[in-house]
């Protein structure tokens, strides 16, 4: 009796110990691998630094459209206007002089607040209401010393700093804005 | 909240349609079609599986020859005002279709549509169609889609929207121009397409604006009203029989 009691507590210790070590595994599968594994890496197509630009206005290169809608990214005829030939020996600034500029390609800059295809964004209400860039985006002015990775979804194709419909929505009922489906969707 | 149901606010979107202007042309049905990315199938007579959104019907009063008389009647989402709720939207059970009490707007969220179709039962004017198919384009008319309206999915409900894209980009500009909300104006595709100027869009709450005259004139009616689903499209007529067509029994 007494020999069968102590080996059901050892098979019990020895189920535990699977139990902790196959949490830890679960654990380190869904808190490390799991979101590696989810989100791809994606880089710039230059390192392209807003602290080397401090001399020209952020609305020289983000600025209003006439018809309310926002000049986005700059092309390359705005980067063409200084660097129509190198100025450095920079190898950032020759791959845009080189691949872009001389062969008239624009370049395709990732959006790191990409939002998807039914959401309809605009920054005139947000310039309007004095909110900060800073609000919603990274804070260029600080010394970068790289453009910061794009870690995109590869389920769903968002990018990981795409800001969240509650975000979105939780400051717009704290600010009285309009949380009418169709004004965000369209 | 006002005793009607409505919270009130400066602005409430309509449209009144001129059927005496009316040729049948077509061209709003068309302008529509491009404006909202609205798929087609290669085949399009069955046209309960077809996708409009400004649907045009022809109507006779059906009398013998020298007393025949027919005539064109466009018909977009009507919008309904009905206090409270819109048809539509009184059925949807997760909100995809909500009315917005700031513009009298009915939108339609596609990514939130779970594609029950209760609305279309729901609704008296035929106004909304489903997706039976993933939308397609040939060739290079995929290349031709307006970024301004997201494309739909199979299994989604979609309808008229009175272009509220372009209601979003005239704000805009009005933000940045530092107007007041409650004047913007926008002109929706199809009023903008009409070569007869036949269809006006506007505040109906401005005494100015021509849609509110329009609406308050005698050759104004509107379709099943006996319903009380209150809708936003006026249609204007001379002739006594298209005023009894529209409220006839279903
Ligand atoms: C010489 C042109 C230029 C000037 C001047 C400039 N930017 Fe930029 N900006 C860019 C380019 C190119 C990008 C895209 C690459 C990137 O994300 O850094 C960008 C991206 C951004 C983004 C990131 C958008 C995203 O992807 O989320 C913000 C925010 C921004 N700029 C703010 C500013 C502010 C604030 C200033 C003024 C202090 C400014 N920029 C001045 C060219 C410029
Ligand atoms: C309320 C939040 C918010 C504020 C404030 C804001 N942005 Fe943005 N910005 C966004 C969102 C969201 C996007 C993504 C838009 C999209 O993909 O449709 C974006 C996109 C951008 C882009 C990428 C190009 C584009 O339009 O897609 C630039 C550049 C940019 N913002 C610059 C700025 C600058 C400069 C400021 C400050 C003057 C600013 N933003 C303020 C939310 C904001
Ligand atoms: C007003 C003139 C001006 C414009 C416009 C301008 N740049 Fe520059 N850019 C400069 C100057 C000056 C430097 C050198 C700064 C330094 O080395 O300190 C520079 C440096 C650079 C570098 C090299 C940075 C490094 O340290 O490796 C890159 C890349 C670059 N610019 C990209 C762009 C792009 C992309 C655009 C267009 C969106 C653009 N620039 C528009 C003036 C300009
Ligand atoms: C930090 C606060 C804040 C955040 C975050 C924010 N907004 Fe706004 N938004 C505002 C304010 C304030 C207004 C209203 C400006 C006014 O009424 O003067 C506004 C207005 C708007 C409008 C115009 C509404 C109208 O009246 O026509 C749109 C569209 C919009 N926001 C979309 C978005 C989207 C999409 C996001 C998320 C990606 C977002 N906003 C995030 C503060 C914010
Ligand atoms: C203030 C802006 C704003 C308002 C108001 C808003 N949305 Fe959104 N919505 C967004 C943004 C931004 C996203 C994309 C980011 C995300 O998925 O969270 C989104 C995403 C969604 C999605 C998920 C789409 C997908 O592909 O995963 C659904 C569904 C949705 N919204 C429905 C609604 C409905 C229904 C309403 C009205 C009750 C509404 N939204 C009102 C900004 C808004």
């Amino acid at each position: 009796m007494k020999e069968e009691k102590r080996s059901t507590s050892g098979r019990t210790m020895l189920g535990g110990l699977f139990f902790i070590a196959g949490l830890i595994v679960a654990l380190i599968v869904g808190w490390v691998v799991f979101p590696k594994v989810l989100y791809s890496q994606k880089t710039q197509p230059m390192n392209f630094s807003h602290a080397a630009h401090e001399d020209s206005a952020c609305e020289d290169c983000h600025y209003f459209l006439p018809d309310g809608s926002y000049s986005g990214t700059p092309g390359i005829e705005n980067c063409r206007q200084c660097h129509e030939e190198p100025m450095t020996d920079s190898e950032q600034e020759r791959i845009l002089v080189e691949e872009y500029i001389q062969k008239d390609r624009e370049i395709p800059w990732l959006v790191y607040g990409w939002q998807p295809d039914n959401v309809y964004f605009s920054h005139a209400p947000h310039q309007a209401a004095e909110l900060e860039c800073v609000q919603c985006h990274r804070d260029v002015t600080a010394d970068e010393e790289k453009l910061p990775i794009l870690y995109e979804n590869r389920w769903t194709g968002y990018s990981k700093s795409t800001m969240k419909m509650v975000e979105c929505e939780k400051c717009h009922a704290e600010r009285g804005a309009s949380n009418a489906c169709q004004t965000c969707h369209k | 909240m006002s005793d009607n149901g409505h919270t009130q606010s400066g602005v409430l979107y309509g449209m009144a349609i001129d059927l005496d202007k009316c040729t049948g042309c077509m061209a709003c049905s068309v302008a529509c079609q491009a404006e909202n990315n609205i798929s087609f199938r290669p085949d399009e007579s069955n046209k309960l599986r077809s996708i409009t959104w400004m649907e045009v019907y022809y109507l006779d009063n059906g009398a013998e020859h020298p007393d025949y008389r027919f005539s064109y009647l466009p018909r977009p989402c009507m919008h309904c005002n009905a206090p409270h709720h819109s048809p539509c939207t009184f059925v949807c059970p997760v909100n995809a279709t909500v009315r917005d009490e700031a513009t009298g707007i009915v939108g339609h969220i596609y990514p939130r549509c779970i594609g029950c179709r209760y609305c279309m039962v729901a609704c008296p004017y035929h106004a909304r169609d489903f997706n039976w198919w993933d939308p397609a384009w040939p060739e290079p008319m995929e290349q031709m889609l307006s970024p301004k309206v997201s494309t739909r999915m199979r299994g989604v409900v979609e309808k008229c929207s009175f272009c509220s894209h372009r209601l979003n980009a005239a704000r805009s500009k009005a933000y940045l121009d530092g107007l007041e909300m409650s004047e913007v104006t926008y002109t929706p595709a199809c009023v903008e397409a009409c070569p007869s100027q036949a269809i006006a869009f506007g505040n109906l709450l401005d005494e100015h604006s021509e849609v509110a005259r329009l609406a308050k004139s005698e050759r104004a009616f509107r379709l099943l009203s006996k319903l009380n689903t209150e809708p936003k499209v006026y249609y204007l007529s001379r002739h006594p029989w298209l005023h009894n067509l529209a409220n006839a029994s279903l």
